[in-house]
């Protein structure tokens, strides 16, 4: 079985600091694989090198076998690999539903086959719209304005836009940063649930543990720029590496 | 801190945070004035914001904070300072454009002009760089050096207890030593610390005593030896079974959500 998600080796220096050092690291389909790693370790920029935020300055991220590390993150979106972020870009003075479909809109709706299959593509968005609405229970608010969301709701928003471009692998950064105790649960339903009825893969960086390991299949570690460990949840948090990394060490 | 009596700083149940996200809930902490006190804990546990309640840079929503016996709850921050509490923010806490002279004049400020000539020379006895440079500008220094500059600055200004956040962030291992060196000489002169640091091995080998927050809440506490071999410590950190989660957080789950827990 080939990997979804294949990082090799990838380095990004800022100012001549490595913050990503030599990376390497895969992620099978159907998975759940939780990014860990004190503040520092390069998560985030790793996650940029691989959603084309941030260009490589050397190795090769390849989703399901085909090279991506030189493509923009629309073009990167367009094969399949889509991120949210921490802080979630929703437009505030759109409806919740517009936001929605904007995010299925990158589709080429207008090339081919004309205004009729363009129309039965608008109403399969519309529906599907409406069904992840539904999903993560914002359905009441489709028609309020984006804006009036809570800091919570406005995440589960950002996740349903991502959902909307028929992601095969979802990296998500910090689903949990300044999410209120009911969403935290839904957002955990939601992602296993996804996984189990969709068959999506999902790359996650969190720093609430609690979530990485209840939720994850696999765990990668990173410290230094560098993955120090990879395995299941509960391997890592027995590993002695890890738990240094986070503890730092005496001398 | 020997005898049950008051100590120096005493934080009550303080609840802060930054306009509509509640960060502490309900925090309690002693410090002595000849004591290093470590507070450790996994991100987003609110050490940092401990450190800005105590000094009045963060909105307080309950509990009280009292220094030397007094109520200081809702003083601000150069108030504070004059009474002998001060703060070293973790960056931006040397005047960089300012040459380490000019530095440590304007820390001595606080003190009474008779004494301000006094106060310096202590500081330069035990940081030999402020003799050796003192017309190089805080800017150029290296970053443990800055470091050292910053826990001058606040020393010039009589403290009896300092607030550290992170004293070891982004330096190279020899620097944190030095760093940590100094801390030590510090607690020698009757001067006591809280410091925040993501290093938590390192800082409870130094601290007489420790708290580790979790959530915004008081999780463990005990002295630096026993919280080194204390499991429960990691655990927390990597999100382990033993977490002690209160009944009132956000930590509660449905259960059979997650087949892979026991």
């Amino acid at each position: 079985m080939s990997a979804r998600l294949e990082v090799r080796d990838v380095v990004h220096a800022f100012d001549g600091v490595r913050a990503v050092d030599g990376a390497t690291l895969s992620v099978e389909p159907r998975t759940i694989t939780g990014l860990i790693g004190p503040n520092g370790a390069g998560k985030s920029t790793l996650f940029n090198c691989v959603s084309g935020f941030l260009r490589p300055q050397a190795g090769r991220v390849l989703l399901d076998g085909l090279r991506i590390d030189r493509r923009s993150p629309h073009r990167i979106a367009r094969a399949g690999l889509v991120r949210t972020f921490q802080t979630p870009r929703t437009l505030a003075r759109m409806t919740v539903l517009e936001n929605v479909l904007l995010a299925a809109s990158g589709h080429p709706g207008e090339q081919l086959g004309g205004a009729l299959a363009g129309r039965r593509r608008e109403r399969e968005a519309r529906a599907r719209a409406h069904e992840l609405l539904e999903l993560v229970r914002l359905e009441g608010q489709a028609n309020s304005l984006a804006g009036t969301l809570s800091g919570g709701q406005r995440k589960l928003l950002d996740f349903v836009r991502a959902l909307m471009t028929g992601p095969r692998l979802l990296l998500l950064d910090e689903p949990m940063a300044g999410v209120g105790p009911a969403v935290r649960v839904q957002m955990l339903e939601h992602i296993l649930a996804l996984r189990e009825r969709e068959g999506l893969t999902f790359l996650i960086v969190e720093h609430d543990l609690d979530f990485v390991m209840r939720a994850s299949d696999r765990v990668i570690v990173m410290t230094d720029g560098r993955v120090i460990a990879d395995g299941r949840p509960d391997e890592v948090r027995a590993d002695v590496r890890v738990v240094d990394a986070y503890l730092g060490t005496l001398h | 801190m020997s005898s049950a009596g008051p100590s120096l700083l005493e934080v009550e149940a303080l609840e802060a945070g930054y306009d509509d996200t509640l960060v502490l809930r309900a925090v309690s902490l002693r410090a002595g004035s000849d004591e290093i006190v470590a507070i450790i804990g996994p991100n987003g546990a609110g050490k940092s914001t401990l450190l800005k309640a105590v000094y009045g840079l963060v909105t307080r929503y309950g509990g009280a904070v009292r220094f030397g016996g007094d109520d200081v709850t809702g003083m601000r921050a150069d108030r504070l300072t004059r009474l002998g509490l001060n703060y070293v923010p973790q960056t931006d806490n040397v005047f960089p454009t300012l040459t380490l002279a000019e530095n440590m004049h304007v820390g001595s400020l606080v003190v009474p002009k008779p004494e301000r000539r006094s106060a310096v020379e202590c500081v330069e006895e035990i940081f030999p760089l402020l003799r050796e440079r003192p017309r190089q500008r805080a800017g150029t220094l290296s970053g443990g050096q800055r470091k050292l500059v910053a826990l001058a600055r606040a020393l010039v200004t009589r403290p009896r207890l300092l607030l550290l956040d992170e004293p070891s962030a982004g330096l190279a291992p020899q620097a944190i030593d030095l760093v940590f060196e100094k801390l030590g000489e510090i607690r020698r002169l009757g001067i006591g610390i809280v410091m925040v640091e993501q290093n938590a091995r390192r800082a409870l080998g130094l601290a007489d005593r420790g708290y580790v927050l979790d959530l915004g809440r008081n999780a463990i506490e005990g002295r630096g030896a026993a919280l080194l071999a204390d499991p429960k410590v990691a655990e927390l950190y990597l999100g382990g079974p033993a977490t002690m989660q209160s009944s009132s957080t956000s930590t509660s789950t449905p259960s059979g959500m997650n087949p892979e827990t026991k």
